[in-house]
């Protein structure tokens, strides 16, 4: 019964979203308030009814109710409650209605918290994003029901996905998809501002909030992947240029270069069919990872069970959204730029090359990603590209954007006067270049090019990152005197440059070592001693595991045990590699059973990674940069009030 | 800056660096391209001898040996109709298993061994790469009887 009314509910949505598009469309079009006005009670039906359906979902499975087919599938009886919840979007049924549920979401987010936006204009959005949802929903009900009933039913489920069984994981569809979904709010705003032709300093204030939430949530949702694909997939890497993982990659590169562009657009009202583009593609570049992932199409460690029928539905309606949404581009953007300009060195040169190297970079992960499915179709031969194509290629456009991201952040708009410019940069940059030296020959006792290249980049963002807010701290005490977005950019490219330390260090001294291991027996790597104490059997809730358990010394002094499993899941039968690892922030050692190779002797790899955790360290602070951004001042005013204010602060400028 | 210096500014700069990329992303997938070749072209020697290429197909039931206490290991690959053994020294993937569908990355050796650099088993029950999946399906042999025996017969040699 609850399955049928879910099922039920979701055909409610679907109809709720079609009032949503057309009412406040048309009604926007004529003029007609009170058309426009059924947009936000339809949202919110349609958001109710998601939920409910959502909610249905996730009751059959807490009641492991197999009778349907994709509990039967994807959960059983014995699965912790943690991944019974987890297990709804843990398939393609369920994420996709996780997906649903996020676009309705953001739908009534933007309908509520956006009271002071023209009506006409609200209206539009809220019919651009309905339009979406129907596309939405209709995927699922057409193609991929998730309350398909299984009769008879079984009497224990197939399991979720061992490798789906780790909270990292229960967390990141629904992050990823906040991230992805939420490009669809800029996205819906750029059609509006291209439906109505006008598009002004005030349209880039309301679209930023949204982009930098959607864009810190993508971030998060991106780092917890990589961190889940380091420790769970066994072998210690945390970046593989998988198909998937680029699919996630190409909307977040082109959403910052959106986030960049933005501000030019609010500051000096430039750039803007630039930054419709850039909100148009972030968008369809989720789409089109969406439809990689669904489809099958590529040879991926993510990818769902093909389906053609899915993949074709997504294409078509991905064809439609970018089709769309680029004659409309070409219709109306020519009318919008404005003549405004800028000097040689100013902010906004450095703004327009960080999106110039931005979109290159998403465009070179774009061509590796495709490439195997273009020369398939051209010449029928099956090729792949290699993680090195991908590592070199994306340091051609990342290297000068880091060394440029130092110079822009110090750089006037309008007109920046080179000695003062000089002045300010001289010494951070000595510094860095002395510490790109410093710390590979004096931590690490190595050095090469690619390394002072990289620690210099690293120390140089950090630096200039750090160079207002301590300003700012000596003179007046406390950051008031430094506003929340200038803030958030500096707290945001310091997360950037812990990144880029940890890369570079984990690139270049990472040690990994596959060697045999039995208990009574040590290796060594990386200057610590790996001893085997002994194996033990242990069980879990669906699983049974043996237990490794391994003392770390360093000069014969007790580091740390740890004990890697080998799980063998109950009812699928399938063995997992549970890693065992010593986190800190200075490295991680990491131990991971391999195969048993005879009576007692098994195959570990045994890993020493410095400073990978600065890799996820940099990602959180990178969202903490666009949790303060956003929580500026200046968006959180009423519209006139704010606009008297602005024109206040400009003046006074 | 006049706008239209602007213009040309930016749109000299996007060609500059699509030139630089498209320059790069050309030698650099020379380097790094990988063909997928079917094991009974591998058979009949059509395949790369100076670069690494993949295979797949089905792991052959009772191929797999180690030594004891050693991380190298041999099995033989099957795409139903044809054979080729695999040696390999390293941890195998957690879903390699005898009967199911693995991608080999690595070359040929003189004596006709395909030396593997890395293995990679399918990550889920529904799931095989396509291109193996194409592959067994081509060949149309009794899948179980060849995981069971191997190849049953290799294809009409033309080497």
């Amino acid at each position: 019964m609850i399955p049928e009314i879910g099922q039920f509910a979701l055909i409610l949505a679907l109809a709720l979203a079609v009032c949503q598009t057309v009412l406040p469309l048309v009604g926007a079009h004529r003029g007609n308030t009170a058309m426009m006005g059924v947009g936000r009670t339809a949202a919110t039906g349609h958001f109710v009814f998601v939920a409910i359906a959502f909610a249905c979902l996730t009751y059959a499975f807490l009641t492991d109710d197999f009778s349907v087919l994709y509990v039967a599938n994807h959960s059983q009886l014995a699965l912790p409650t943690l991944y019974k919840v987890s297990a709804v979007w843990g398939a393609h049924e369920g994420s996709l209605l996780l997906w649903i549920l996020v676009l309705a979401a953001w739908t009534i987010a933007v309908a509520y918290f956006n009271a002071d936006l023209p009506d006409a204009y609200s209206a539009r959005v809220i019919g651009v994003l309905g339009f979406l949802s129907v596309g939405f929903l209709l995927f699922a009900l057409l193609t991929s029901n998730p309350f398909d009933r299984l009769i008879p039913a079984a009497a224990d489920g197939g399991d979720l996905n061992p490798l789906l069984q780790d909270p990292g994981l229960a967390i990141h569809p629904p992050l990823l998809y906040i991230g992805y979904v939420g490009f669809s709010v800029a996205f819906a705003f750029a059609i509006a501002a291209m439906i109505s032709g006008d598009l002004d300093q005030k349209w880039a204030r309301w679209t930023r909030p949204w982009t930098t939430v959607a864009w810190l949530f993508l971030t998060l949702g991106i780092a917890l992947g990589s961190w889940w694909a380091y420790y769970e997939l066994g072998w210690g890497g945390w970046w593989f240029w998988d198909a998937v993982e680029n699919a996630s990659f190409m909307p977040w590169l082109i959403g910052t270069a959106l986030i960049h562009s933005l501000a030019v657009t609010e500051k000096r009202g430039l750039f803007k069919s630039w930054t419709l583009l850039l909100a148009i593609s972030a968008f369809s570049l989720s789409l089109l990872g969406t439809f990689l992932v669904r489809s099958g199409i590529i040879v991926s460690v993510h990818a769902f069970a093909t389906d053609p029928t899915r993949g074709f539905f997504i294409l078509t309606f991905l064809a439609v959204v970018v089709i769309g949404a680029l004659v409309l581009y070409a219709w109306r953007a020519p009318s919008l730029d404005s003549d405004a300009g800028f000097g040689l060195l100013s902010r906004e040169t450095f703004l327009l090359l960080n999106n110039v190297l931005l979109v290159v970079a998403a465009a070179l992960v774009l061509i590796g990603t495709l490439a195997p499915l273009v020369v398939e179709m051209m010449t029928g031969g099956k090729i792949s590209i290699g993680p090195p194509w991908f590592n070199i290629a994306f340091l051609v456009p990342t290297l000068p954007l880091i060394v440029l991201l130092g110079m822009g952040m110090h750089t006037a708009w309008r007109t920046q006067k080179t000695a003062s410019w000089w002045r300010l940069l001289r010494i951070p940059a000595i510094v860095s270049l002395v510490l790109g030296v410093v710390i590979p020959l004096f931590i690490y006792g190595r050095i090469s090019v690619l390394l002072v290249v990289g620690c210099s980049a690293a120390a140089w963002i950090v630096i200039s990152s750090l160079i207002q807010p301590v300003r700012s701290l000596l003179r007046e005490k406390g950051t008031a005197g430094i506003p929340r977005s200038a803030l958030g950019m500096s707290v945001a490219h310091l997360g950037m440059g812990l990144f880029v330390i940890g890369v570079t260090v984990v690139s270049a001294f990472g040690i990994e070592s596959d060697q045999a291991l039995q208990p009574g027996e040590s290796i060594e790597v990386g200057g610590f001693e790996f001893h085997m104490v002994g194996l033990s059997n242990v069980r879990g809730p669906n699983f049974s595991a043996i237990e490794a358990e391994i003392e770390i010394r360093r000069d014969g002094e007790f580091v740390d045990t740890i004990r890697p499993q080998k799980r063998q899941y109950l009812v699928q039968k399938s063995w997992m590699t549970e890693a065992g690892i010593r986190a800190g922030l200075d490295k991680d050692l990491f131990v991971a059973l391999g195969d048993q190779l005879g009576q007692n002797a098994w195959s570990v790899r045994v890993q020493y990674k410095p400073l990978i955790r600065f890799i996820w360290l940099g990602a959180l602070v990178m969202a903490l940069g666009g949790l303060i951004a956003i929580s500026d001042r200046r968006y959180r005013r009423s519209g006139r009030e704010s606009e008297a204010r602005t024109r206040a602060a400009e003046a006074a400028a | 800056m006049k706008p239209r210096q602007q213009r040309m500014l930016a749109v000299g700069l996007a060609a500059l660096g699509i030139a630089i990329a498209a320059g790069l992303t050309l030698r650099a997938f020379q380097d790094n391209m990988m063909f997928f070749v079917e094991i009974s072209d591998v058979v009949k020697g059509n395949h790369p001898t100076e670069r690494n290429f993949r295979i797949g197909g089905l792991v052959v039931g009772g191929s797999m040996q180690r030594d004891a206490g050693s991380l190298d290991v041999s099995f033989e690959v099957t795409d139903t109709a044809c054979t080729v053994p695999v040696k390999y020294t390293g941890v195998l993937p957690d879903l390699f298993r005898e009967g199911q569908g693995v991608v080999a990355h690595g070359r040929l050796n003189d004596d006709g061994i395909f030396v593997a650099e890395k293995i990679m088993a399918k990550h889920d029950e529904d799931y095989m790469a396509p291109e193996v999946a194409d592959s067994l399906s081509k060949h149309q042999q009794d899948i179980q009887k060849a995981v069971v025996k191997g190849s049953a017969e290799c294809g009409t040699s033309d080497s």
